[in-house]
């Protein structure tokens, strides 16, 4: 028998398979396709103090091995998620993140505190790649400092697990990484999209409302497996990586990178059942490797 | 219902002019209750630029032989690869999906359809038929090598055709047809928006309950990604759930 259980600090998934936010809903569409208590864990959509619309349509591109999206954040809300959404879903026999996202600090620190207070919620992901309105815009998670306060913040009110996503469009992650450990993540997980741009040459026009938007899928995989690799050798506290996985062998390339727990995104649009296909292509590469436990490959890339 | 991801076999397929092609998929298992309106979203295998899978209409389906219809148009690269599908070849697709147009019953309903969006008018005008409703389907196409398939229509009510060119049928856009001089009941359309738009147009004008498809570009096709949103009364909903079929009302037209 191998043993698919990983822990996040005091976080324990029973296999290292969890969905990336905002590419598996609130989980309930997936369960035609989909036992969802065989996940380590599901990142419901990103939730913001207050309903937000999102943007315009055009909103998705596809591009070579992957897509651009520029959702927006569409959600109704936090209160709308504890009151309506929370009910329905809190029966699952698996872990529930909820994503945090907010465009101030004091709306990530309100989202955040009214999460603590659901007990099937065990952890958030922060989404610190939203931009920073009273700073210009720019996004929370691209310097040290805005990154810090917060972390800072969240952590004063927030009890339970405490994930950070990170951008990628960053000069140097780990710095980045570093600086939200300091603050009192409980983990980092990483990739957030690339930013990115699509035009149709023959009308000359961009082919997202909002020009550009974030790009997942295969062809970010490279850089997304990079990026864990040199998170993981610049903190202590654990990585869930992802970026781009499509399949176990994505996944098992993530955790020898360095991540304890991995993250499918992207790759549920095109099969919604390439989650639990993930899980099972986990167990069958560690008994053709004679491994027993999953974290006995975290960050075992041989280098040498 | 239950959404089913599934692998079908090509059981045939017949190449209607050089664009357009009707194949037939087959499932090994029954197949679920399947609404008119509804489709199908399909992996494109082998496909370099194609990652996503490609959102199709559902043509027709048959019950006793398992067998789903699907009425193509080549126009990038992931349909042009569905083309080159030959007998046997496997197809995975993710379906039913999608809401259904409504089926009135003892009504006089018009079915409008402009190129390939013709796709999911024959389901409809079967359901609407059983459901003991008069059926008059008007097919809008560029010149008469475009009207194809239009004799599988005649076993459920009426079938015209307008042509830009005039070279079958009466000359112009199907919302210029001298039966529309008739009273209906109900119109359905599916095509490219301007023609629906002048469907709503004339629908509004009569007074008579309109639905429309709509085709946002998409990316799962069961409402996890919030990709394929329409701008409705409601606020942004998801085509693929809400919809693909909306009744004017709902939208901002």
């Amino acid at each position: 028998m191998v043993n698919l259980e990983v822990k996040l600090k005091d976080l324990i998934l029973k296999n290292p398979v969890m969905t990336a936010s905002g590419t598996f809903g609130y989980g309930e569409e997936f369960e035609d396709f989909i036992d969802i208590s065989q996940l380590g864990g599901i990142l419901v959509k990103g939730t913001t103090r207050h309903h937000r619309e999102g943007n315009p349509y055009p909103r998705m591109a596809e591009t070579p091995s992957g897509m651009l999206n520029a959702v927006g954040l569409q959600n109704k809300g936090v209160e709308y998620f504890c009151d309506k959404i929370y009910p329905r879903i809190n029966h699952y026999d698996t872990n529930i993140l909820v994503n945090v996202s907010g465009s101030v600090i004091e709306d990530y620190v309100e989202t955040a505190a009214i999460i603590n207070n659901l007990d099937k919620i065990p952890a958030i992901e922060l989404n610190i790649s939203c931009p920073n309105v009273k700073e210009g815009g720019m996004a929370f998670g691209t310097s040290c400092s805005s990154a810090a306060s917060v972390v800072r913040a969240v952590r004063k009110v927030y009890k339970k697990h405490l994930m950070v996503k990170l951008s990628p469009n960053v000069t140097d992650i780990t710095e980045i990484a570093k600086a939200v450990e300091a603050e009192g993540a409980d983990s980092v997980s990483l990739i957030n999209t690339l930013l990115g741009m699509a035009i149709d040459a023959e009308t000359r026009k961009p082919l997202l409302s909002t020009v550009t938007g974030g790009l997942s899928g295969p062809c970010v995989k490279p850089v997304a497996l990079r990026m864990v690799w040199q998170v993981f050798n610049a903190v202590n506290i654990p990585i869930v990586g992802l970026g781009g996985i499509m399949n176990a062998k994505d996944a098992i390339e993530f955790i020898l990178a360095g991540a304890s727990a991995i993250q499918i995104g992207t790759a549920n649009f095109i099969d919604p059942q390439v989650t639990v296909k993930v899980v099972e292509g986990i167990k069958e590469y560690m008994i053709r490797h004679q491994v027993e436990n999953v974290t006995d490959l975290i960050g075992a890339i041989k280098t040498q | 219902m239950k959404k089913l991801v599934q692998d079908f076999k090509v059981l045939h397929k017949k190449e209607l002019n050089d664009g357009t092609f009707v194949i037939d998929v087959k499932a090994s298992t029954p197949l679920p209750d399947i609404k008119p309106g509804q489709f199908v979203n399909v992996l494109v295998e082998n496909a370099n630029n194609t990652f996503l899978r490609r959102p199709l209409s559902i043509h027709f389906v048959d019950y006793e032989e398992n067998i789903i219809k699907l009425y193509i148009k080549k126009i990038g690269e992931g349909t042009t690869k569905l083309g080159d599908l030959t007998i046997g070849d496997k197809l995975n697709i993710v379906f039913p999906l999608g809401n259904q147009y409504s089926i009135p019953k003892n009504s006089k309903t018009l079915l409008i359809g402009g190129g390939c969006g013709v796709a999911p008018l024959l389901y409809l005008a079967k359901y609407l038929k059983d459901a003991g409703n008069e059926v008059t389907t008007i097919l809008g196409v560029r010149s008469a090598y475009d009207a194809v398939e239009l004799d599988p229509y005649k076993e459920y009510g009426r079938i015209f055709v307008t042509t830009e060119d005039g070279s079958v049928g009466e000359k112009g856009y199907p919302t210029q047809h001298s039966i529309l001089n008739e009273k209906f009941d109900y119109a359905f359309t599916c095509g490219p928006e301007p023609m629906m738009k002048a469907v709503a147009a004339y629908s509004r004008s009569k007074n008579i309950t309109c639905e429309v498809s709509l085709e946002n570009t998409m990316a799962c096709g069961f409402g996890a990604c919030l990709c394929c949103v329409t701008d409705t009364k409601r606020g942004n909903i998801c085509t693929c759930t809400e919809g693909p079929v909306f009744n004017i009302n709902e939208l901002k037209w």
